[in-house]
């Protein structure tokens, strides 16, 4: 007499479901960027090896509206990425000092702190 | 009709039958246990317990004390073997649950942390923070799973003891979710199946804690003990009765009535104590009987505060401040700000006294052993009796694990004894009259009473006559009235005739349960001629030592009232005196 | 205390008369103050004596009442009908089959929790009479927050993982052995991983983050099982790269 009903999520369209399946996938979504960027690099290291014609052809690709373009999209997406994974740190990796845990805005405020410094760093080494 | 054939079926998956089961377990891994539950054991009426768990564990604390605490705060009427062999065995029991990975609060060196309580002379409650029954009822769960001897049936509802040649030998019970009976057979039954704290409207209790468990016993014959004596707790959010755990006022909270005055000083339990010093068994820290009754005379007095949901009076914990409220009393904190937009550290809680806990219940001796061979039972839903007129705070959370596992000891003890099992065919015939008194229910058409109707009626009457406060006409009116109801009872008609969770039978089956079961509170009310600890008569203001040092017994009866017997109540060290509350005078 | 009339939809499914579920509506005069619970249970006792739910405390500790209500997953005694519009939409909880109307089944979840070994493992043995294991509160606040779980099945619902995948441990139940890990007690942790550390365990969890803001005693889930999938990667180098640390 048992007859239990099942609700079955839609495999394809689940995400859009709920703002917060949305925001997921949006995070989800940005690693493709961070994906197509490392063919970029790959695509460079080709020219690089195939002299330094090829190689400045690739720079000056580089340098048209539609690399910088691209070049934007991937940083803004990078960006989004690395900070909402940010975000999430305290809750992956909680860290107890005594009696206490550590607030999460410190360890997320280290996070963009070594961010900062190293950016500072690549700055300095690449002018 | 499905026969499941168990050594020992326990009824009632709360804190008191998951104990029951674990130690069966324990005890020999052989037994076959059925652990029977009309919910999921994690959703048992245990998990909503705030304070603690009262056990000698400090070298402060002595068994002489805790023993004087509960036999005072029962006000004379606890058997004084049973609150012996309850204290010796609470702090092994605590202990045990600790093992078992309860997390208790803990002082700065590791060891577990005790609280004040009410009525308590030294701080002896094992608390979780305020979530004390919610983690003993998880840390009994889980532990249970352990043991693959302990079947459960999860989500049934016992209807009937089988009892053959003076035996209990098992029950019938019907699954929720198909709506189908089994028939259980077992060497032993316990009943673990809780209070029945719903026939009143305004109480702590929870939906299912509906007296099916005493219900059950009374039904099959054996008899339920001081079922006048109803506790109201002190302190319950005024909207709902949500309970704020007697840890509030264990950790310093005090009491108000609208002229700001701590007004327990003039109901005994005074001197003032300073805001911030709380003197143990004075003032807030009085049993909860007393502060109860206070409530009543500041009511009388009109003393108290009026809110929408009528009158209060004022529990202010502000002094204790943000950290130590969030460490110790967080529950309290959400509950307040959730259901009343009330913040306890920033303003005073308007509460007042609740229905909380039922003292009385099925007879059982300190073997927890029943009248009837092979019956047991423990918990709330058991008289031992060592709660008495008046259990104190954090008493009951230690008797369900000691009593719990007294009672499966007993029953090990009880099947050993060896007697031969009665024919099949007998035990069959029961179980089908059974069945058959639920299809009867489910198929009769024409009623004309309604389950939300009766069950209305019985709680107003209960609120209304049998309170804080009793009087012989009033008592003699609610007697009246649930015996009306019970005849009414005989017309109700379902609306639902379909099995799968069936929940309008639920209720009808849990009706039922509730109105036996106030018919033996109120009757025992009425005779009860005078006044002692939760029971409190105008007409008879004093305690009776001479007449009424007596456990109420009463017998069911399915058509008329109950028939009443008393019984002596054991007295081994400490005869009746003085309930003395007023610590800090001396 | 202001009253207003709700329209309460909500879903009805009887498996002996229905073959797919269907809404239902009721009128309801509510109270503000009251929570979504009172209005079922205002439904119960005056329009309509076969709706069925679970219920039991009243105070969000029992986690019987979890339903959907407006597509969220949310205690129905903890939901206050304040909050919402004179509209309301009830719903089983979400990726669990319906029994009957917003009565669904618990024995997955329950045979997902016992699979974990949620009980104390102890690192050494010490009998009672010993006395307690010695733990400071420091060592308790470390697992605390993962005792709090409630076993509402709230995670469940909200989890889009647990939806595709039935086969997912899913968050409560690993959020538990995560409690067990935690305690300075407790020894077991090398049993339960091989359950959790599992294609079906914590590696299905794609960090979604649903179950930690729905859950209603603040577990935070999510973040114990990205505790998990830390721990276990540690492990998996150690044992891959290191294995003379291995014990």
């Amino acid at each position: 007499m048992n007859k239990p009903y099942v609700r079955s999520l839609s495999k394809t369209g689940w995400f859009l479901t709920q703002p917060r399946y949305k925001r997921y996938m949006a995070r989800e979504v940005t690693c493709l960027f961070i994906f197509a960027y490392t063919f970029l690099l790959i695509w460079g290291l080709k020219r690089l090896a195939e002299g330094p014609d090829a190689f400045q052809g690739f720079l000056n690709a580089l340098h048209s509206p539609l690399g910088v373009l691209f070049n934007l999209a991937v940083l803004i997406a990078a960006v989004y990425h690395s900070t909402s994974w940010f975000n999430v740190t305290p809750q992956a990796m909680p860290i107890m000092r005594g009696e206490e845990f550590v607030p999460g805005n410190i360890i997320v405020g280290a996070h963009y702190a070594v961010w900062a410094v190293v950016s500072l760093i690549v700055l300095i080494l690449g002018v | 009709m499905e026969i499941v054939k168990t050594d020992i079926a326990i009824v009632g998956a709360g804190g008191a039958g998951l104990r029951a089961a674990i130690a069966l377990a324990e005890a020999d891994p052989k037994l076959r246990i059925a652990l029977i539950s009309k919910v999921y054991p994690m959703r048992s009426h245990t998990c909503a317990a705030e304070g603690g768990a009262a056990g000698v564990i400090k070298s402060d604390d002595s068994m002489a004390l805790h023993f004087g605490d509960t036999v005072g705060g029962g006000d004379w009427l606890s058997d004084q073997d049973a609150v012996e062999y309850f204290i010796q065995e609470a702090p092994k029991e605590l202990t045990q649950l600790e093992h078992w990975g309860c997390p208790w609060s803990r002082e700065p060196d590791g060891s577990v942390a005790v609280r004040p309580f009410g009525g308590m002379k030294i701080k002896r409650t094992w608390f979780a923070a305020d979530k004390s029954g919610f983690h003993i009822l998880h840390t009994l769960f889980q532990t249970s799973l352990k043991y693959p001897s302990i079947q459960r049936f999860d989500e049934y509802y016992a209807t009937d003891l089988l009892v053959e040649d003076g035996r209990c030998q098992g029950l019938t019970a019907l699954e929720i979710r198909s709506g189908q009976m089994k028939q259980f057979q077992a060497k032993a039954v316990i009943i673990a199946a809780g209070g029945g704290g719903k026939m009143f409207p305004f109480t702590t209790n929870g939906n299912i804690k509906t007296g099916d468990g005493m219900a059950l016993a009374y039904r099959a014959g054996t008899p339920l003990k001081d079922m006048e004596f109803v506790q109201y707790h002190p302190t319950g959010l005024p909207n709902n009765g949500i309970l704020l755990t007697e840890g509030c006022r264990g950790e310093g909270g005090v009491l108000f009535n609208k002229h700001g005055r701590r007004y327990l000083q003039d109901y005994g339990m005074g001197p003032e104590t300073p805001i911030g010093q709380p003197v143990l068994k004075t003032m807030e820290l009085g049993p909860r009987d007393r502060l109860s009754q206070a409530f009543w005379g500041e009511q009388k007095k009109g003393n108290t505060v009026s809110t929408p949901w009528g009158d209060c009076v004022l529990l202010d914990m502000r002094h204790l401040g943000e950290k130590k409220i969030d460490e110790r009393l967080p529950l309290v904190r959400d509950l307040c700000i959730s259901y009343l937009g009330k913040d306890p550290v920033k303003e005073p809680i308007p509460i007042r006294p609740v229905v909380h806990y039922m003292m009385g219940g099925i007879h059982t001796d300190t073997r927890a052993a029943t009248r009837l061979p092979g019956l047991f039972a423990a918990g709330e839903c058991a008289c031992v009796s060592i709660n008495g007129a008046n259990r104190l705070g954090s008493n009951s959370l230690t008797e369900l694990l000691v009593f719990g596992k007294r009672a499966a000891l007993s029953a090990i003890e009880h099947i050993q004894s060896g007697f031969p099992t009665s024919k099949d065919a007998a035990l069959a015939a029961q179980a089908q009259a059974s069945e058959a008194r639920i299809d009867a229910l489910m198929k009769k058409t024409g009623g004309t009473e309604t389950i939300a109707g009766l069950r209305k009626e019985m709680m107003e009457t209960m609120e209304t006559n049998v309170g804080i406060y009793r009087t012989g006409s009033e008592l003699a009116t609610a007697c009246d009235k649930i015996s009306e109801l019970r005849q009414r009872y005989a017309n109700i008609a379902l609306h639902d005739k379909t099995h799968v969770y069936n929940t309008d039978l639920m209720q009808a089956l849990e009706l039922k349960s509730m109105l036996d079961c106030a018919e033996a509170v109120t009757v025992g009310a009425r005779e009860r001629k005078e006044s002692r600890g939760a029971h409190q008569r105008l007409d008879f203001t004093e305690r009776d030592d001479v007449n009424l040092l007596k456990h109420t017994l009463t017998h069911y009866h399915p058509t008329d009232p109950p028939r009443i017997e008393y019984l002596d109540v054991v007295i081994t060290q400490s005869q009746p005196g003085v309930r003395d509350y007023s610590g800090a005078k001396k | 205390m202001s009253e207003r009339q709700i329209q309460l939809e909500v879903l009805r499914y009887n498996p002996e008369t229905d073959s797919e579920p269907r809404y239902q509506s009721y009128s309801v005069p509510c109270l503000n103050e009251w929570v979504v619970l009172d209005a079922l249970n205002y439904v119960k006792d005056n329009l309509d004596p076969t709706l069925s739910y679970r219920w039991s405390c009243h105070m969000a500790v029992c986690g019987s009442c979890g339903m959907m209500i407006n597509g969220e997953p949310k205690l129905a005694c903890k939901a206050f009908i304040h909050e919402y519009t004179d509209q309301i939409r009830v719903d089983p909880l979400a990726n669990f089959p319906i029994e009957r109307d917003l009565v669904t089944s618990v024995e997955d979840f329950i045979t997902k929790l016992a699979s974990v070994k949620p009980y104390l493992i102890p690192k050494s043995d010490q009998p009672v009479s010993a006395g307690e294991f010695k733990q400071t509160p420091a060592e308790l606040k470390k697992f605390k927050q993962y005792t709090l779980c409630i076993n509402c099945m709230l995670c469940y619902a909200a989890c889009p993982q647990y939806g595709l995948v039935p086969e997912f441990l899913g968050p409560a139940a690993i959020s538990m052995a995560h409690r067990y890990n935690q305690d300075s007690r407790d020894g077991g942790r090398d049993e339960r991983q091989e359950v959790i550390a599992s294609d079906e365990g914590v590696w299905e969890c794609s960090f979604v983050g649903a179950c930690s803001e729905v859950c209603p005693k603040h577990v935070d889930p999510a973040g114990a099982l990205q505790q998990v999938k830390v721990a276990s990667t540690i492990d998996w180098y150690k044992e891959h790269l290191m294995p003379w640390m291995k014990k």
